[in-house]
């Protein structure tokens, strides 16, 4: 997070604004979700609130579009591409890989964008978004801004190629990947972001070893930032604070930028489709998905983790793991998987420095369904 | 003022005085050298505007050229042979967006076996992307048609490919007249995009479209290369009353009109043509030529008043479909359906074989004896396939035809079979 990583942030109760008629500041307030400011973003300054709260907003992708119920996607994009919007006066051109999120924003002759777009291909948005990008500095154009986006198949895998040679030219555009971990669009099949253990329709859970294998895939934002680029981050859409200020973050620079964001897809992970922001927050509590920000290559900032949480919790919530729990489960799968999050947490500095009693109540709460997000 | 020069040197002259933005680069032989002109040229200052964007690949070429054009720059790049097939899916992706981009092709064999030399396998592999397809007879109308190539292609919103033969003119060096920079901004209007990446108005550039939809869109694509019909051969005009000589148009026919045997051909080859129908018509022989300038969009009606005088064409392809034979005689077959000329399909001058004078003189003699089969293959050593044939008949690990027939000719040393 951008900045002030939660634990710079003072937390306790749940409590408004103590002084009458004076509202608070992020570091004045205390509320579970200090940091994230997902809740009680109206007892925030008016420049602390979120674009998405700002009846002005971009509206980037507006109604109408075909996204399925409870889509991650749908929702990381319209987050991030208000923010950039908002940090750019509106000037923003959109290039976008084929998935789900260019599938179902512009069903012939209808499309949701609000903003230039364009679509060509499944591996070349980062190379299309180089070429808007060339044009605008043959131009002049110094106040058009370009964002290239996909999810993680035409990101980290097909369109890897284009994604490296945008980074290593310095090309001044920012790279936005919706990772929903695998193919959703063509049907849940495996990508190089889908984690260990989880089924997808071409890692099935059969056999021995079900599901995706252990020791694959590829670690993108890792990668991004041995280009040595300005800025590399990750986000989940559980922090709709966090990822506006990743993406205003990025706007400030100039050159390749890539923003790596968390989408659970109740699809593809079988998930309830009111569970989507719940599912992202235990992904990032349970140490499975690490959120930063680096600078020129370094990590400069850790999101750390709130209360960790077994990564059971997070499992037991999708149907891509439900093969770990049947009959006796395969509790040597959940120890792996345990070890791996241990291994982000070790690697990364997830935990602070000692979990914050005042936040587990609420955490339960929600964890259980017995309270919204 | 004509100069001495290398044809990709002309070229990328003649392509900087069509004042592109973006030039997209990625190295292959032997288109590289045009590349590398414009490199040269916008490092040094002396084209600008232009950003030169030095890509990891062809897919990528293409792809930055997509979006370069649809933000409203006028967009150039250059391949060949394996790269040309490397970009593919974007080629068919720049003109389904009706981006006017406009690429260098310098014709090369398309592996395996992998081979650098010139033929026209790696164009004619992509005939059906929608791109229109220029070939030039040699170094002058490689110049003049990418000055051509720009303003056809902006005005239609279509891309254009213009191929030259690798090394037989890229190569070459010859005096070669580069329009001045004056000429060429009075020929070409800056580029005024017919849909354009702004702010200001914005646009959803390549949605989904389904069944309800797609033919139609498809359609349009088709009638923009009717259209091309028609302004390809104004475009060519005007070019000549501007610049003095007359370069492209569709089809150039030479001592054809009366001619029994015509032979018909694209590219490098056409000069030699010429000469070999010199010689023979001195001899009293009743034989013309026809070049085919633009073979996308392929000018039927054109082509058939063309050559509907002739009893016999030969369609001389530097090029072929594997199990079927020639490509362009296909189309040359359709464009003379019920007329009654004989259409001989021959593969000549395959992964840089040259087409020699003697070899066509050859053939046209045994064109006339009546010795030419449906598909000829010129110059084909049909003793080492009969060998090649027989020994992989042998069974067992016979290895791949490559490495057979270079032991059999003696190209490498011969080792154990």
């Amino acid at each position: 997070m951008s900045g002030a990583p939660d634990d710079q942030v003072p937390i306790a109760g749940r409590d408004g604004p103590s002084a009458e008629g004076t509202p608070r500041g992020a570091a004045d307030l205390r509320f579970y979700q200090t940091g994230t400011f997902a809740v009680g973003g109206r007892l925030l300054e008016q420049s602390e609130r979120t674009v998405q709260s700002d009846a002005e907003r971009g509206n980037a992708i507006t109604k109408g579009h075909r996204a399925c119920q409870g889509c991650g996607e749908a929702l990381g994009a319209r987050y991030a591409l208000d923010a950039a919007l908002h940090a750019a006066g509106g000037r923003v051109i959109a290039a976008n890989a084929t998935g789900c999120l260019e599938v179902f924003s512009t069903p012939y002759p209808e499309s949701s964008w609000r903003l230039p777009w364009i679509h060509s291909l499944f591996a070349n948005a980062p190379a299309v978004a180089t070429g808007v990008a060339a044009a605008l500095r043959a131009k002049g154009r110094t106040d058009v801004r370009v964002v290239g986006q996909g999810g993680d198949g035409g990101t980290v895998d097909i369109g890897f190629a284009c994604l490296s040679g945008m980074f290593e030219r310095g090309d001044d555009v920012l790279y936005i990947c919706y990772d929903n971990q695998g193919y959703m669009n063509t049907g849940v099949q495996r990508s190089a972001a889908t984690p260990p253990a989880a089924r997808t329709a071409t890692t099935e859970a059969l056999g021995r070893h079900p599901g995706n294998d252990f020791g694959q895939g590829k670690n993108a934002p890792l990668i991004a930032m041995a280009h040595e680029i300005p800025y590399v981050a990750t986000a989940t859409v559980a922090e709709l604070h966090d990822l506006e200020a990743k993406v205003t973050r990025a706007m400030d620079f100039h050159g390749p930028r890539y923003i790596h964001v968390l989408v659970p897809c109740p699809l593809g992970w079988g998930s309830r489709t009111a569970e989507t922001v719940l599912i992202a927050r235990l992904a990032k509590e349970s140490g499975l998905f690490p959120v930063f920000e680096a600078v020129d290559g370094r990590i400069t900032a850790v999101s750390r983790i709130r209360r960790q949480v077994p990564v059971e919790q997070y499992l037991r919530r999708q149907k891509r793991f439900a093969h770990l729990f049947d009959g006796d489960g395969r509790p040597d799968v959940l120890e792996r998987l345990q070890a791996h999050a241990e291994r982000n947490i070790a690697r990364f500095g997830l935990l602070g420095e000692a979990d914050r009693a005042g936040e587990i109540e609420l955490l339960d709460a929600l964890a259980t369904g017995e309270a919204g997000p | 003022m004509r100069e001495q020069l290398e044809g990709s040197q002309a070229v990328a002259r003649a392509v900087a005085r069509c004042r592109p933005e973006v030039v997209c680069a990625y190295p292959i032989t032997p288109q590289t050298h045009i590349v590398e002109g414009l490199s040269r040229l916008v490092h040094a200052g002396e084209l600008a505007p232009c950003e030169f964007v030095n890509v990891e690949s062809e897919f990528a070429a293409m792809s930055v050229a997509i979006g370069a054009c649809a933000a409203g720059a006028r967009a150039y790049t250059a391949t060949a042979s394996q790269g040309l097939l490397y970009m593919t899916e974007a080629l068919f992706n720049a003109s389904g967006l009706g981006l006017p981009i406009v690429m260098t092709v310098g014709n090369r064999a398309i592996g395996s076996p992998i081979n650098i030399w010139n033929d026209q396998g790696d164009a004619m592999a992509l005939r059906d992307c929608g791109w229109i397809q220029l070939y030039a007879s040699d170094n002058q109308e490689a110049v003049d048609l990418h000055i051509q190539a720009f303003r056809i292609a902006e005005a239609l919103a279509l891309p254009v490919m213009v191929c030259m033969d690798g090394f037989v003119l890229t190569h070459a060096f010859e005096p070669l007249e580069v329009p001045d920079q004056a000429q060429v901004d009075a020929f070409l209007p800056p580029f005024s995009p017919h849909q354009v990446l702004d702010p200001d108005e914005p646009m959803t550039i390549g949605a989904m479209v389904g069944p309800e939809a797609f033919t139609e869109v498809r359609y349009l694509a088709h009638a923009k290369h009717l259209e091309a019909l028609e302004l390809i051969p104004r475009v060519a005009d005007e070019f000549r009353s501007r610049f003095g000589r007359h370069s492209g148009g569709l089809l150039e026919p030479y001592q054809s009109a009366d001619a029994k045997t015509v032979v018909l051909t694209l590219g490098s080859v056409f000069g030699t043509l010429v000469e070999v129908v010199d010689e023979l018509r001195e001899r009293g022989e009743s034989i013309g030529a026809v070049a085919l300038k633009c073979f996308r969009p392929f000018p039927m009606r054109e082509l058939r008043e063309a050559l509907q005088g002739a009893e016999r064409v030969i369609a001389l392809e530097r090029a072929f479909s594997v199990g079927v034979g020639g490509i362009v005689s296909a189309d040359v077959r359709a464009a003379l359906a019920g007329l009654p000329v004989q259409v001989n399909t021959v593969i000549a001058g395959l992964g840089g074989r040259p087409i020699t004078r003697r070899s066509l003189r050859t053939l046209f003699q045994e064109a006339r004896a009546g010795n030419l089969g449906e598909l000829h293959f010129l110059d084909l050593k049909a003793d080492v396939v009969e060998r090649e044939l027989a020994r992989q008949k042998g069974g067992g690990r016979s290895g791949p035809h490559a490495e057979g027939v270079l032991r059999d000719i003696g190209a490498v040393a011969a080792g154990p079979v």
